[in-house]
């Protein structure tokens, strides 16, 4: 599928989904990320709490996606890529990404996004400088990718809220899961 | 109303009466949250005194709290040349502008109307916490900005 195309599904998966009001969505967000910030003494746990929180939302989200969104599998880690950027993320955060810094083996990309509808009116106090605040974001992929068989780590490398000009996810593919049957669906 | 401190005010020599600048102030239920000089071009700073009389025009901000139905009460206090504006928002923060006579009144208005838009945005961070002091540069950054705008 061309560029033009992933973004056209991109949008008509977008008009297709409920929406909330925005505000509302970075309200709720941000008091979830104070209360954990109130309940664990270090920064880095409530950072592993997101990816966590993400990593469950995401292992959910890709029957729905697949579902709304109607395309046919990727045919590739790259196709992959420009699916997650074109068309999952307008499809539920309403912003497309963009793919970029990919590394000479094809398994390693950064997603850049201009805007973050969650931090949006966030600034950080000085004290929470280190907390990588959408972190759920990094989960969220980790887990929906996991579901197509594609283990990898996802962290925040550049951040708005941390004084960077962009936001940079950067992707690493560490293996790609073979599907193993069960022992007990082997044949002896 | 006649302050106690008038009297005394008017007894200092003249080399001591102090030139007011420009201030504005908001203040919470309980304490002030920001604070900034605006030095305009006739005047010169006098810093405490200035607060002195914001604070001291608290009570009568109350007052036409009471009084008023708009967001916006205009000039509630005045101390010899310079006039106290007020402007209170929906979750009772105050600003107050201490200004000269000359100030135009749609320019106060289109200020606090600006700096109350400023402050939603801050109030809508989720770690701001309501009625504590606003220590947000980028907050201070922009109101300086208005400042500038509508009343140097």
């Amino acid at each position: 599928m061309s560029a033009r195309s992933h973004a056209r599904a991109g949008d008509v998966a977008w008009g297709r989904m409920t929406k909330v009001n925005g505000e509302l969505f970075a309200l709720t967000y941000g008091a979830m990320v104070k209360r954990l910030l109130e309940d664990h003494s270090e920064i880095d746990e409530v950072n592993e709490h997101l990816e966590k929180m993400g990593y469950n939302i995401g292992i959910r989200l890709v029957d729905e996606f697949l579902a709304k969104s109607g395309l046919p599998p990727c045919s590739g880690f790259v196709e992959t890529a420009e699916v997650v950027a074109k068309v999952a993320f307008r499809m539920f955060l309403g912003v497309t990404a963009d793919v970029t810094g990919w590394n000479p083996e094809g398994t390693v990309f950064s997603l850049l996004l201009a805007d973050n509808p969650l931090a949006e009116f966030v600034e950080l106090p000085r004290q929470y400088r280190t907390l990588s605040y959408s972190n759920i974001l990094c989960g969220v992929l980790r887990g929906a990718l996991e579901m197509i068989q594609y283990r990898v780590e996802v962290q925040f490398v550049r951040d708005v809220l941390r004084g960077d000009d962009v936001n940079e996810l950067r992707v690493e593919l560490k293996e790609i899961m073979n599907e193993e049957m069960s022992e007990e669906y082997k044949e002896d | 109303h006649r302050r106690p401190n008038d009297e005394a005010f008017a007894q200092l020599p003249h080399r001591l009466i102090p030139v007011l600048a420009t201030m504005f102030l908001i203040v919470g239920r309980s304490e002030p949250l920001y604070e900034l000089e605006i030095p305009t071009v006739s005047t010169a700073s006098a810093g405490s005194l200035d607060q002195f009389v914001l604070h001291s025009a608290l009570d009568l901000v109350e007052t036409a709290m009471q009084q008023h139905t708009g967001l916006f009460l205009r000039t509630v206090d005045s101390f010899g040349d310079l006039l106290v504006s007020a402007y209170v928002t929906p979750t009772h923060v105050k600003f107050l502008l201490l200004h000269e006579r000359s100030r135009s009144e749609d320019a106060i208005r289109s200020f606090f109307g600006d700096v109350q838009e400023l402050y939603v945005k801050l109030a809508m961070n989720p770690f701001c916490v309501y009625d504590t002091p606003i220590v947000s540069k980028g907050f201070d950054d922009r109101v300086r900005l208005l400042a500038s705008k509508y009343l140097a």
